[in-house]
């Protein structure tokens, strides 16, 4: 059963095979649909076997970089004498993605198995979930199943009764969208302000506490018990055949001016075209989709015509001028002013920036005072030149990718929809001025 | 040392090899190029964040931080490449986007890295049409001042509150183009060293209450020097305009004081201002002290020792010169010779090894001790009925006269004349103070460090060895002291401490005396 609309056939259920489901949600109900069999059986497994299938399933992050899952638990040394720790990012915080709080609400157990799998994977014993602090009903959840988990035994010194130890605990954030990056996500688990760190050191080396730590999205430490349960080969035939990087399904999340948002999950590989007529309905009655981001609102924006040729894969995603990202997928149409949106989401970004990095700290605010300049009718032609320059300083120049982040819909919104802006700039307010008075 | 590994790399075409390990910034100091950095401080772990100090590394994807980026051997750097200097312009100008750009009052016109850098490679014109960000200034506790809009969050004074000083009241708060520099609920800068945070910072925007709109950076004259306030011994700078120290601020010496000096030795300085100085040598005539011709002066102290024993109740705070001479004067006569330290509260600063606001506020104890000096609570214990009391610049503070009634005589050598002595001393001779001579001191770990003169001694006072030297020859001891130098050559000689020590060797970071080595590491 999918949720809340019912599944479409060509979606491909995997993660989201139980969303709605009420019985999913407790362990008992968890169990019957076959829970924590992947976690019995890796947890009598060499961690370098787990760490292998992971690596053959070809499972890639899902938090936006995708980077492979596998290779990234292989940057954890066995028997350096240190403690290592999994981070499970559950910030979500990047806008127009909630598949990870879909993933909390019904199937809970799956991420805690998830996690404890990871965690004996990179011989880590404890497991934090970092989750936003806006996602109250996700964090009751989570807790009851981690709850529910200790009083089964399943997690503890005795794990399932193979006397290994896996503890997974629950961490809720206070709602900052810089925190979802992983570096100041293990900052204010410390309970430092969540500004990010200079790397290197990366996490695999020093990470949070300074011991080794692996981070991991929610949907990847998610996927992990189903790979294990049906192999690496059966992941592998979710995909594209004529692309082998990227294998498996992928949860998307929709929003924004179309008749059927939501989340979906497909094989990766899956016609972007087919996803948005077909699975999501496509436009409202009587409008056009304008520009797609595909990824969260930090990718590229994209035209109709480049997203109606996109596969919604990794490499798809890059070959058409935008990135796979989160997967949250936001629609655009006709009926919208596109600048503003842009201006929207630039002051986002300048309100989230952690005021680390010069470049990220005034050039956001910058950056957004510009376009609300353009939107309220007092742009420049100078403006755009001058925008595009400040994206430049923006991208590529500060700790973490923030900056770039704010850059993106702006240098990509004017590089393919400048007469957007100069139409705005034309249609220049003229001010009142009082008559003379005599 | 030995097997430090070494790493060749080139920065600006320039060959330079340095340990491994080493950031691009430092190595490219080696090689005579100065990265332009703001959130960057060799005493400060490194916080990456003002993204000024970016240089282009061959190879490499992205420009690299080089404060935060270690050299790898073969390495090509290239500072002022057009990809660099444009990102660095790029950072600049967004500095200023919020900057009031209120040069023409801000106290650090003339000594402010924002200035500096922008007028290097900034750009000519801003293209920022906005409202600017405005905050209120902030009185931060101590001596510090906080001007927001200064402010470019290079998170210096945070390090040194948390990681030096280990007493964290400050702290960025607010996000984004709103953030400022936020002190604790109920905190205050009141840390002994918190003063610091005003030289580290490079902007105006931590100000000194104290020298606040009092001198333009353009203005002072500086002189190398050493904190006379307490027996630490920290290395400083002493700025003086139109004869008056305006400021004292750290120099660095490693071994030391690092970067830093604490707030009571920063604040000290209206004493080396004071206008109640003698100067003019006096000589008792019925009754009253008149002026008098050194000459004159000389010859009358040289009458009253005549024959006598000398007793020398002298400051810890003359120079080892001005020590030495008078050594020898209580040797030729057969006297003795005390001083007495005052005492105060010690501060340490946790972050730096051995380094403390001494409760020994005087800066030569050691020198005295080693000079031949006894010290003592009773100083004047030591004097015999009938000795001549010479007062070297000894404040005499709870010292009366009837407590030097037993001298035969009085002779002053000092800056001031305090309390009884205007009626008690029957010759004064008037001496320069601290920064207006050179000389040495040697502070508690037996570390030798010269300070030089910053400004003019008043009227006819001498340089402290020179008027010791002249009462030294007067008395039959004739050898010569006409330089400081000269004088440091003749301790170095009769002293085996000081063996083979010159101005010369000393420099301007000091050494430590022979025997003070295993004094430091115990």
């Amino acid at each position: 059963m999918g949720f809340p609309h019912t599944p479409h056939e060509r979606e491909s259920l995997v993660l989201s095979k139980h969303f709605g489901e009420q019985e999913a949600i407790g362990l008992d109900g968890w169990r019957k649909r076959g829970g924590y069999v992947a976690l019995e059986k890796a947890l009598r497994m060499e961690p370098a076997e787990i760490v292998q299938i992971v690596k053959d399933s070809g499972l890639r992050g899902r938090g936006g970089a995708g980077f492979p899952t596998g290779l990234k638990w292989s940057f954890m040394k066995p028997g350096d004498g240190k403690q290592h720790y999994l981070a499970c990012n559950a910030d979500e915080s990047e806008p127009g993605t909630f598949k990870d709080r879909e993933i909390m609400r019904w199937t809970p157990h799956a991420l805690v198995e998830g996690c404890a799998i990871g965690a004996y994977a990179i011989g880590a014993t404890v497991a934090y979930v970092y989750i936003r602090g806006e996602y109250t009903e996700a964090m009751e959840k989570m807790n009851a199943a981690c709850k529910e988990a200790y009083a089964a035994g399943i997690l503890g010194t005795n794990a399932m009764g193979t006397g290994k130890t896996v503890h997974v605990y629950v961490h809720k954030g206070a709602g900052a969208y810089i925190c979802g990056e992983e570096t100041a996500m293990m900052n204010s688990l410390e309970g430092r302000r969540g500004n990010p760190r200079i790397k290197p050191p990366f996490p695999a080396v020093s990470g949070l506490f300074g011991m080794p730590t692996t981070i991991n999205n929610v949907e990847t430490l998610a996927a992990v018990p189903h790979i294990l349960n049906n192999g690496a080969d059966w992941y592998k035939t979710f995909g594209r055949a004529d692309n082998p990087k990227s294998t498996g399904t992928k949860l998307f999340s929709v929003c924004g001016n179309i008749a059927k948002p939501g989340n979906y999950e497909v094989a990766l590989g899956f016609p972007f075209k087919d996803f948005l007529y077909d699975l999501c309905g496509g436009p409202l009655p009587g409008r056009q989709f304008k520009a797609i981001i595909p990824g969260g609102i930090s990718v590229p924006i994209q035209t109709r015509e480049e997203a109606e040729n996109s596969p919604m894969d990794y490499e798809g995603f890059v070959a058409n001028g935008t990135m796979l990202g989160s997967g949250g997928v936001i629609i655009i149409d006709d009926a919208q002013n596109l600048v503003k949106q842009i201006a929207r989401a630039a002051r986002f970004f300048a309100h989230e920036s952690c005021a680390q990095c010069t470049q990220c700290r005034e050039g956001t605010a910058w950056t957004t005072k510009i376009l609300e300049r353009i939107v309220a009718g007092d742009g420049t032609h100078e403006d755009l030149d001058t925008l595009l320059e400040i994206a430049d300083n923006m991208t590529g120049k500060t700790i973490c990718v923030l900056s770039d982040s704010c850059a993106t819909p702006v240098v990509s919104g004017i590089q393919k929809f400048r007469p957007d802006f100069e139409a705005l700039i034309k249609r220049k307010k003229v001010h009142m001025v009082p008559a003379q008075v005599a | 040392m030995a097997d430090v590994k070494m790493v060749n790399l080139t920065i600006e075409g320039r060959g330079v090899s340095v340990p491994d390990g080493t950031s691009i910034l430092e190595a490219a100091k080696l090689a005579g190029v100065l990265v332009p950095h703001y959130c960057y401080h060799p005493g400060l772990p490194v916080a990456g964040v003002c993204r000024m100090c970016l240089v282009e590394v061959e190879k490499a994807p992205k420009l690299a931080p080089s404060c935060a980026t270690a050299v790898v051997e073969g390495q090509v750097v290239h500072v002022h490449s057009p990809k660099a200097l444009e990102a660095r312009k790029g950072v600049l100008e967004m500095l200023l986007i919020n900057h009031p750009l209120d040069c023409p009052i801000c106290d650090q016109a003339g000594e402010c890295e924002l200035q500096d850098y922008t007028y290097q490679e900034g750009r000519a014109e801003g293209r920022y049409r906005d409202p600017k960000r405005f905050n209120p200034v902030e009185d931060f506790g101590g001596d510090v001042m906080y001007v927001a809009n200064r402010c470019i969050l290079c998170t210096r004074c945070v390090r040194f509150m948390d990681d030096i000083a280990h007493d964290p009241v400050l702290a960025v708060v607010e996000r984004g183009d709103r953030a400022l520099i936020g002190k604790f609920e109920g905190e205050d800068l009141t840390h002994a060293w918190a003063g610091n945070v005003i030289d580290l910072c490079p902007v105006g925007a931590l100000l000194s209450k104290d020298s606040l709109n009092k001198a333009r950076a353009w203005e002072l004259d500086r002189a190398a020097s050493v904190c006379p306030n307490c027996s630490q011994g920290c290395n400083m700078i002493v700025e003086t305009r139109d004869n008056q120290v305006m400021r004292l601020r750290p120099r660095p010496n490693a071994d030391v004081n690092e970067f830093f000096m604490c707030d009571h030795g920063r604040l000290n300085y209206r004493w080396m201002n004071r206008a109640d100085r003698v100067d003019t040598p006096m000589v008792r005539q019925n009754g009253v002290l008149a002026r008098a011709d050194w000459e004159v002066a000389l010859r009358a102290a040289a009458a009253l020792l005549g024959g006598k024993r000398a007793f020398v109740l002298a400051s810890p705070n003359l120079s080892n010169e001005a020590l030495f001479l008078l050594g020898k004067l209580v040797a030729k006569t057969g006297g003795a010779g005390a001083f007495r330290v005052n005492q105060g509260q010690e501060a340490p600063l946790p972050g730096v090894k051995d380094l403390a606001l001494r409760a020994d506020r005087a800066a030569n104890v050691r020198g005295a001790e080693l000079a031949g000096f006894t010290r003592s609570d009773a100083p004047l214990s030591g004097m015999m009925a009938g000795d001549v009391l010479i007062v070297a610049d000894e404040e005499l503070d709870g010292v009366d006269a009837t407590d030097a009634a037993r001298a035969g005589a009085v002779i002053v050598v000092g800056t001031t004349l305090p309390g009884w002595a205007r009626h008690g001393a029957n010759v004064v001779l008037p001496i320069a103070n601290c920064v207006e001579e050179d000389g040495t001191f040697t502070n508690l770990r037996g570390r030798v460090q010269r300070f030089f003169q910053a400004k003019a001694a008043p009227g006819l006072a001498r340089p402290s060895f020179f008027a010791i030297g002249d009462l030294l020859a007067s008395v039959g001891d004739g050898a010569g002291y006409w330089t400081a130098s000269q004088t440091f050559d003749a301790l170095a000689a009769a002293h085996t401490e000081f063996a083979g020590m010159s101005y010369d060797t000393l420099a301007l970071k000091g050494a430590p005396t022979a025997g003070a080595m295993t004094e430091a590491s115990a």
